[in-house]
């Protein structure tokens, strides 16, 4: 059976290498694209999950099992990036919607079941027309989305993260939702039309800010 | 939706699937007659399936390497370390420590010692000395009974006038 979050976190505490091995092994990944959307570049979100590992491995002679370990860890994230975001080391450009992908993200978007070049860059395009309006939420908001949707955490838990009472969170994550869906209006009315069985037109036609 | 009594809260938590059994129901019962919240809830379904279509990203392979690095080039814990896993022992111990001084202040001050008189007393240390001679008399004669029993002097008698 595996070990609980706060279970290795004792480990470590003890002096446990190993555990702090997996509890990197588990959190790597999610840590890694939650600071990529909040800061939108991929060496920086990098940078600021190692970062969050480094300071729970330095912290872990003063580990306290206390609130969810997740919580701690996001917490110490989302402070991050935030502190990067108004440090403006992240990047400040306007993004533009024929900017090429990165690379980290261009080799993730495999090809499914082998589509032509023009639906893979159709994909790619709706790809960025999403991000780049998940990026242009205020930061409290995205922070807020990303770790709802994404993450798929509870509303107590985000709200501990973002140091807000559960009814403010809720309130957040309409108003981002609301400005997500009016943003996105083109992708999501495509998808109507797409549910309805009529052929979807091109995506984000008439959108490029 | 406007004048509803369902909020974005109960449609983002019925969609998200954190509402109660009863409140699903209860919101799925309003659906049925409410062409607004339906549409509302369609779009935010729409949105949520388009928010899906973002791919994740890996860490690059030398993510795990550059983190031990950055471990081993952490300064080492202080020699004061052995501090750090009881923080609320060393708060109450400080806590402690500002009771006591506070207490050693609010004490009475000793008291102050029998004068005497000693050549080089300042002229006005005697002045209130002399004062309070003074006023000790005044506070023997104020309260001496011997001298209720004495007639009470009273004004020369008007009526024989």
């Amino acid at each position: 059976m595996a070990r609980s979050d706060v279970q290795l976190m004792l480990d470590v505490k003890a002096g446990d290498e190993a555990s702090f091995e997996l509890l990197l092994q588990r959190y790597r990944t999610p840590l890694v694209n939650f600071l990529h959307r909040m800061v939108r570049d991929a060496a920086l979100a990098e940078d600021l999950a190692q970062e969050v590992f480094l300071r729970v491995y330095c912290a872990r002679r003063r580990y306290e099992p206390g609130a969810k370990f997740t919580t701690w860890l996001f917490r110490i994230a989302t402070n991050l990036a935030l502190n990067a975001i108004r440090d403006g080391r992240h990047r400040k450009a306007e993004l533009s919607l024929d900017e090429p992908a990165e690379d980290s993200e261009r080799a993730l978007e495999l090809p499914d079941g082998h589509p032509t070049a023009e639906q893979q860059l159709l994909e790619q395009h709706r790809q960025a027309v999403i991000r780049r309006a998940i990026f242009r939420l205020p930061e409290k908001q995205r922070a807020a989305v990303l770790l709802h949707k994404y993450q798929e955490m509870d509303y107590d838990q985000i709200a501990k993260i973002l140091g807000c009472s559960e009814s403010a969170l809720k309130s957040l994550l309409f108003r981002a939702y609301e400005a997500l869906r009016v943003e996105l209006a083109p992708l999501v009315g495509l998808a109507a039309e797409a549910e309805q069985g009529r052929a979807p037109a091109a995506a984000g036609e008439g959108r490029k800010a | 939706m406007m004048g509803c009594k369902y909020t974005a809260d109960s449609i983002l938590a019925y969609l998200d699937g954190r509402a109660s059994a009863a409140e699903r129901r209860e919101l799925e019962a309003h659906l049925h007659h409410c062409a607004d919240c339906r549409a509302r809830v369609e779009e935010f379904r729409r949105l949520w399936s388009v928010l899906d279509e973002l791919p994740a990203i890996e860490p690059s392979p030398a993510f795990d390497a550059r983190l031990r690095e950055r471990i081993a080039a952490a300064p080492q814990p202080s020699p004061w370390s052995w501090l750090a896993p009881a923080p609320r022992v060393l708060a109450a111990f400080a806590a402690m420590l500002l009771v006591a001084v506070w207490l050693s202040w609010q004490s009475p001050a000793p008291a102050p010692e029998t004068r005497s008189l000693e050549p080089g007393r300042s002229e006005l240390e005697f002045t209130m000395i002399r004062d309070l001679q003074v006023l000790e008399d005044y506070d023997v004669l104020a309260n001496f009974e011997a001298l209720e029993a004495l007639p009470v002097a009273t004004e020369p008698d008007e009526r024989r006038m």
